[in-house]
């Protein structure tokens, strides 16, 4: 990440305001209601003082982050295995995909000690009361509250998406602020979540002539850079579902920013073919690649069904993987969408994706082929392989038969 | 110089100083605390027994994590110091009971790489 020291566009607070608690939530932050309360207040306390609120508010849902091992190591297992002991979440929880999918793990070269670490952390989260979701696109499997519902999401690309196109409030939450909102069911009032932070004071114009999910998740990883809390997008045409999640998960890589709106004031910066190439430049290291990734985020039930239709009569010349939510797997076996993607000899994953899974290694890949700015900067940062980035439609034209 | 305190506690160390914001996750090996994003300043350098100072977290949530793993595997940061705390790293040292601190734009363009410093994240002074 090359930082030309723009924080110009960031408010900075210093605002000396500090969390005022209630007596019992004061009394639980001294740890009279247990260890567990004290540790969650005390990190509710610490993103309160740094965010600049004055009360805790309650939430309605908290979407975890932190469930594959190999993002969390033995520290967070460790972690999660003795809060599991006495912590129950008290409002609707949800999580992150997982490192693999337990139904196909067989057919891949892992080793025991993983499978058993990841065991370890699913079965921590399920005694502490979890949806066992398993999917970074909480938006598009559960029902979604009414409007201007608090929830706490750490999942970038969530958070993002929940406060920009579902209406949600939440803040570009952390693995821990969510689970401390899960074991209260309260945060901080502040950045996000309060309706004068939500106005964006800058504008990005979206001067790139082709308009795909490649170049919308290129526009994020901009934009995820150069904004603040809150940032608006111009000239964003063809923001279907796969564009406007690529454009969320490529701003919550890069940046801290939590929210776009399509209209805004302030300032104007262009997005321009030059900009895109100075991303493209710094996430793709390779001009080809030994396999093809598609789903991070995840893939819903409509990309599946576009790409169902997409694929029909051909053949991927290269292996390739395709991460899903476990909600939509009966529905894509039923509807006839899951054979026909297999049938073009693609693997349809479950409870997993591309980010940090342990399926894609160096020692067995070289360079990796997918859509997904996000998939791109993970797979380069974390699995040390090389990326090559293409559309969907490029993949479907170029590395089929 | 004056501080916010986010994570109370005290600490001495040199400074290591950042001028990219921070993605944990990505960017930072969690067993042995090294910089592995290439595209980052500090990239090669080492986090460990080091007050890390840099503008602010950026990226996956789970970064959190990975400053516990920090602490878990002996090579965190002694303490940080931010320009603005993000709510990943906020969470993370307070978890973690790695001090954190925020200063103004003025003190923090004045902070330098090698710099002895002592930290009291307690009264809230830098020296």
């Amino acid at each position: 990440m090359i930082w030309d020291g723009s924080y110009k566009y960031y408010i900075c607070y210093n605002k000396d305001v500090l969390l005022e608690l209630t007596k019992d939530e004061e009394a639980a932050l001294d740890g009279k209601h247990g260890e567990t309360l004290a540790l969650a207040y005390r990190v509710l306390v610490a993103i309160g003082d740094a965010t600049g609120s004055d009360k805790l508010i309650p939430i309605e849902w908290a979407h975890l982050s932190g469930v594959n091992y190999n993002t969390i190591g033995d520290a967070g297992e460790e972690f999660l295995s003795r809060l599991s002991k006495d912590a129950k979440f008290k409002v609707k929880t949800t999580v992150n995909p997982m490192g693999f999918d337990f139904d196909t793990v067989s057919k891949y070269d892992l080793d025991d000690q993983f499978i058993q670490k990841q065991q370890g952390i699913r079965k921590s989260y399920e005694k502490m009361g979890v949806i066992p979701s398993f999917s970074c696109i909480p938006y598009q499997i559960f029902e979604l509250p009414k409007k201007g519902t608090h929830v706490s999401f750490a999942e970038s690309n969530a958070a993002i998406y929940a406060n920009s196109i579902s209406g949600l409030k939440t803040n570009k939450e952390g693995a821990f602020s969510a689970l401390a909102s899960a074991i209260t069911g309260k945060s901080p009032c502040s950045d996000l979540r309060d309706e004068n932070n939500r106005k964006p004071d800058l504008t990005i114009q979206m001067k790139v002539k082709n308009k795909d999910e490649l170049t919308y998740g290129m526009l994020g990883y901009f934009a995820g850079k150069v904004a603040g809390n809150s940032v608006a997008i111009s000239g964003a045409k063809n923001l279907d579902m796969r564009n406007c999640k690529s454009l969320c998960a490529g701003m919550g890589t890069s940046g801290r920013c939590g929210m776009f709106t399509l209209e805004g004031s302030g300032e104007k910066i262009d997005f321009d073919d030059k900009e895109m190439q100075k991303v493209r430049d710094e996430l793709e290291t390779s001009e080809s690649g030994d396999i093809i990734t598609l789903g991070s985020p995840q893939l819903g039930l409509d990309e599946i069904s576009d790409l169902a239709v997409m694929l029909k009569g051909k053949s991927f010349k290269k292996r390739c993987m395709i991460f899903c939510p476990r909600a939509i797997r009966e529905q894509i076996k039923n509807l006839g969408y899951a054979k026909k993607i297999e049938r073009a000899g693609a693997e349809l994953l479950y409870d997993c994706c591309i980010c940090l899974t342990p399926l894609i290694d160096k020692s067995n890949v070289d360079a990796v082929i997918t859509n997904s700015v996000k998939g791109a900067y993970y797979l380069r940062t974390s699995n040390g392989v090389d990326v090559n980035l293409k559309s969907l439609s490029q993949i479907v034209n170029e590395e089929t038969n | 110089m004056n501080v916010k305190i986010i994570v109370r506690g005290k600490t001495k160390g040199t400074l290591l100083v950042s001028k990219n914001p921070i993605n944990f996750l990505g960017g930072i090996d969690k067993k042995t605390g090294l910089v592995r994003d290439k595209n980052h300043d500090l990239f090669g350098k080492n986090l460990a027994n080091k007050v890390l100072v840099f503008p602010f977290g950026v990226g996956s949530s789970v970064g959190a994590y990975t400053i516990y793993s920090l602490k878990y595997n002996k090579c965190a940061p002694l303490a940080m110091i931010c320009l603005k705390a993000d709510i990943t790293t906020a969470s993370g040292c307070a978890i973690s009971n790695i001090p954190l601190v925020v200063v103004q734009k003025q003190d923090y363009e004045s902070l330098r790489d090698g710099q002895q410093v002592s930290l009291d994240a307690v009264s809230g002074k830098i020296l």
